[in-house]
């Protein structure tokens, strides 16, 4: 693994923060550009227009329950998300989240860590440290997600299999 | 041969094992794979075009129109227009356009049968459990995977046995069921583990009443729903045209005497009507104490609140009576096919002469897509979520509840327990 020793400004929001919330429906209709301005606009309307590539946000509990809408995950990547840091996430979106090459980090203390502190996540040693020095740890992202985040998401993936042969081409019809 | 659960014998046999155990990463080859008109197509199709490949087996693949239908802009007519576009372009051989919400079309087609292992591009892809099929909800770059390899991977889950005791009393329903799970357990309950819902007040729902159990698996926090299948499944099936749907061998699809799960137990007969308050449905409680709220706007809809047996229930409420002057009552029928049935049963007329308003067979206000309540409105929805607009008003207050319960709320212009009303 080639994860490094990262640093971060963090982003706080609470619990049961729903799909909907992330990708409101009424903007569904539009493109990943479109939507990712409206990303937590009910809960934090300074968060879209803010939020600087490499930050991560921080939440509590659920994060992530409601629809299968992966733009729930992608418009966070759009924005430049480094990761989504909970004490548990919903499994659909927990899926959604590294198809699209959104690292989750799944930490029981979550919530000790404060709005805009700067952490490092450091990976390999499975633990958060706070800017106080300290350490939170938190639970291994298994290797094969790992490599999905690094690669950008599952299309990425599968360009990668397709070129080596490791899938097969199907005819494309039109 | 292993002692296993259902979800077990249903990953082992799409994963070509003998036998899997909780925990195991596995992967699973898809017998059939659902997507509708916002999920699929309009994402699917320039992510194809980037990989430059198609679909592994067309037969497999079912879409449905219902999202973004009947069209309201150009916006949606554009998403539309791509999934109409591409379903000729790939010869789809199974499309269904506006006919009614996925949920509820590819069951009553006979696509979904015990034993198979399907995905479907919506959360709400659980309802197949209802037939003894592992189906689950999957995002659109995951369906990509499956579109393209016709495999997708799988932990082995845990299964966490619902066991209903008893019998439900009447104006109580699966919904109520599902809603007081979600209460007791919350959003993330289900610890994306199976459930398998069992004992004697599930043998004796109908399918549509089982559908509408493993439907809110998704609000639960399970990855499935099941119910292992029976002689009410069979018969649904026959009815829905599957050739040989009698003699389909269920014996299997059954979880093992001495299956290691995680059970929990209710008891139905002391069951009451459920509702939940704003802004989530694990803020289920008996409805008893939301009584007197307000409601102006009863909205029966959604696949897990407007099948046939939804309006039944509804019409059951409703006849011979009138929705309360400053409440409105919408109704969405599922599918064309239950409210063709409806209609010849007299059912629907029943809910028209109470005054309801009829809306088309689409996901409508239920996914916020298109059209959307008023702002400020207290709603009481037969829908599976109330998140803060969700249906398309930020201010609006939405419970849920069942048919009888919103039917009964839409005629007292309070929310109200529908026993009272039935007595």
């Amino acid at each position: 693994m080639t994860t490094s020793v990262t640093r971060h400004k963090t982003w706080r929001v609470g619990k049961d923060v729903d799909t909907d919330q992330l990708a409101p429906g009424a903007y569904m209709k539009f493109g990943i550009d479109e939507i990712a301005k409206h990303c937590l606009q009910g809960v934090r309307p300074d968060f879209a227009a803010g939020v600087v590539r490499g930050d991560v946000l921080v939440a509590d509990r659920n994060f992530g329950i409601g629809s299968s809408r992966e733009q729930a995950a992608a418009a966070l990547v759009h924005l430049g998300v480094h990761a989504v840091i909970a004490p548990n996430f919903n499994g659909l979106y927990f899926r959604n989240a590294f198809n699209v090459g959104l690292l989750l980090i799944t930490c029981e203390r979550a919530t000790e860590i404060e709005e805009g502190e700067a952490i490092t996540l450091d990976l390999p040693g499975r633990r958060i440290v706070k800017a106080d020095g300290e350490c939170l740890p938190c639970a291994e992202v298994p290797d094969f997600l790992m490599d999905m985040v690094q690669a950008g998401g599952l299309l990425n993936l599968l360009k990668r299999r397709l070129a080596d042969g490791s899938l097969a081409r199907h005819p494309m019809r039109a | 041969m292993a002692i296993m659960t259902l979800a077990q014998k249903l990953l082992a046999a799409a994963s070509g094992c003998t036998s899997v155990a909780v925990g195991d990463i596995v992967t699973c080859n898809v017998d059939l794979a659902m997507f509708h008109d916002s999920s699929g197509p309009r994402r699917l199709k320039p992510m194809l075009q980037e990989l430059g490949t198609g679909l592994w087996d067309r037969d497999k693949v079912v879409l449905v129109m219902d999202h973004y239908v009947p069209e309201s802009d150009d916006e949606s007519r554009r998403i539309v227009r791509i999934a109409r576009d591409w379903a000729k372009e790939q010869a789809l051989p199974h499309v269904y356009d506006s006919m009614g919400i996925c949920h509820v079309v590819v069951p009553e087609h006979g696509h979904i049968r015990p034993g198979m292992f399907c995905v479907g591009g919506d959360s709400h892809s659980p309802t197949g459990g209802a037939f003894g099929a592992y189906m689950f909800g999957v995002g659109s770059t995951e369906m990509l995977g499956v579109v393209t390899s016709g495999e997708i991977w799988i932990q082995v889950p845990e299964t966490l046995a619902m066991q209903w005791n008893g019998h439900l009393q009447r104006g109580v329903t699966a919904k109520d069921m599902a809603l007081a799970m979600i209460g007791r357990f919350g959003m993330s309950g289900g610890r994306y583990q199976a459930a398998e819902f069992c004992g004697s007040a599930v043998k004796s729902l109908s399918m549509q009443e089982r559908m509408t159990l493993s439907n809110m698996s998704a609000e639960l926090g399970s990855q499935v729903g099941l119910i292992a299948p029976d002689q009410t499944t069979l018969d649904y099936l026959h009815d829905a045209g599957v050739p040989g749907a009698k003699d389909i061998d269920i014996s299997h699809w059954q979880t093992d005497i001495g299956a290691t799960v995680v059970c929990h137990e209710f008891d139905a007969s002391t069951l009451a009507p459920q509702v939940a308050a704003p802004h989530s449905p694990a803020n289920a409680a008996p409805v008893g104490e939301y009584g007197n709220t307000a409601i102006q706007v009863a909205y029966i809809g959604a696949c897990t609140g407007a099948k046939l047996e939804d309006l039944r229930a509804a019409a059951d409420i409703l006849r011979g009576k009138k929705v309360a002057s400053g409440t409105t009552l919408m109704v969405a029928p599922a599918s064309v096919r239950d409210q063709q049935r409806a209609q010849e049963e007299g059912v629907m007329n029943v809910l028209i002469d109470a005054g309801a308003q009829v809306l088309p067979n689409s996901c409508g206000a239920c996914s916020g897509y298109g059209g959307s309540i008023a702002e400020g409105a207290n709603v009481i929805s037969t829908t599976a979520r109330n998140f803060k607009g969700r249906m398309g008003a930020d201010t609006a207050q939405v419970f849920l509840a069942s048919p009888y319960t919103v039917a009964s709320s839409a005629v007292a212009g309070h929310i109200v327990d529908p026993r009272e009303v039935m007595a």
